[in-house]
């Protein structure tokens, strides 16, 4: 059980478990993994509260409706999951500053939120347009070897080592 | 109603295992996917590669055995790269995916918790709101459907699956031996 305590494991042994889980959630769930769409249908559910059933009218609510699904239960799973791992290995922390982020821009817990939420509402942004994240597209669409996943998937790199550079490189 | 609520409790047992080796693979910190995007660690491609690699040959073949039906899903151009660098831009920023960030909260991380999930939502909704004047345009753009990679070469699912395989694992040789 010492396995189940160890901080991090190989990423090829965490690969290819992520491989075997997918072989499951298709064979058991016929779903692939995925996640962004959860984001979409949270944002909807809010927007019902506040603006009343004429949400549901949307044209995107029509395509995604906004109630909880299979996916939205495996995200609020990879949270638990997450918490599991973390508790058990004593890697859990609470944190408001990544170390690699305050070495370069500092302790200035406002300004990580800023870029924070910035790169947030990108992301939410994006991945509804790409109809797809890192795992819809990224892992799930490339093993089906889906084209629209493959040039996705190379497009987060692209705009993400871009980004990435232009943070650290340029602008520190 | 039954069988409803069984897929769902599926769905949360499969995240929960999903939420623990991502965690266990490292990609819920920050500085992990920060450092695989500044081309210094490569943790990041390793777990979603060698997930491809085991989720592809698994997947395929039990599509043949006629046990599951995959569903690639259907793209343009306008949608895939205009999206793709989208997401790409965000993802360096915030330094989490709309997965991650969910294995992030789970790890304490409250940048995760407060401004990214904050701003993956609105984002969300953001598009949801632009939608109808997308649809039909942008998102339209080059369109070329549920293609998969076999498709457009014309050649059977494993001529490519094999040599892909293949390659990945050549590709993990070059980054170990390169000191990655």
């Amino acid at each position: 059980m010492n396995w189940f305590i160890e901080a991090q494991w190989s990423p090829y042994i965490v690969g290819s478990g992520i491989g075997v889980l997918s072989w499951f959630t298709w064979l058991i769930s016929s779903e692939p993994i995925g996640c962004s769409t959860s984001f979409s249908r949270i944002a909807g559910m809010l927007e019902k509260l506040f603006r009343g059933k004429k949400v549901e009218k949307k044209p995107y609510y029509q395509e995604v409706k906004p109630e909880i699904d299979w996916q939205m239960m495996l995200v609020f799973g990879v949270v638990i999951g997450a918490l599991l791992s973390s508790l058990l290995s004593g890697d859990f922390n609470f944190q408001w500053i990544p170390s690699v982020w305050s070495l370069s821009f500092g302790d200035n817990v406002a300004l990580r939120l800023v870029v924070g939420f910035a790169g947030g509402i990108l992301l939410g942004f994006g991945s509804r347009w790409a109809d797809g994240c890192t795992s819809g597209h990224g892992i799930s669409g490339t093993m089906q070897l889906a084209v629209s996943s493959w040039i996705s998937a190379i497009c987060f790199f692209i705009g993400g080592i871009l980004m990435a550079q232009l943070l650290f490189k340029v602008i520190i | 109603m039954k069988t409803k609520r069984m897929k769902l409790l599926w769905g949360l047992l499969f995240g929960i295992i999903f939420g623990f080796l991502l965690q266990k693979g490292g990609v819920t910190k920050y500085d992990v996917i920060i450092n695989q995007l500044l081309l210094i660690d490569f943790t990041v491609l390793k777990i979603m590669l060698s997930a491809v690699v085991v989720g592809m040959v698994g997947l395929y073949f039990m599509q043949n055995r006629g046990w599951i039906k995959l569903r690639p899903k259907a793209g343009s151009w306008g949608k895939n790269v205009i999206g793709g660098l989208i997401f790409g831009a965000g993802f360096a920023l915030l330094g989490y995916c709309p997965g991650t960030i969910a294995g992030a909260i789970g790890n304490g991380y409250l940048d995760a918790l407060t401004a990214g999930l904050v701003g993956i939502v609105f984002g969300s909704g953001l598009l949801a709101a632009c939608y109808p004047g997308l649809k039909d345009g942008v998102l339209k753009k080059g369109y070329f459907g549920n293609m998969t990679l076999p498709q457009v070469f014309k050649v059977n699912n494993w001529v490519i699956i094999i040599p892909l395989a293949i390659l990945i694992i050549v590709l993990f040789f070059i980054l170990e031996r390169a000191g990655f």
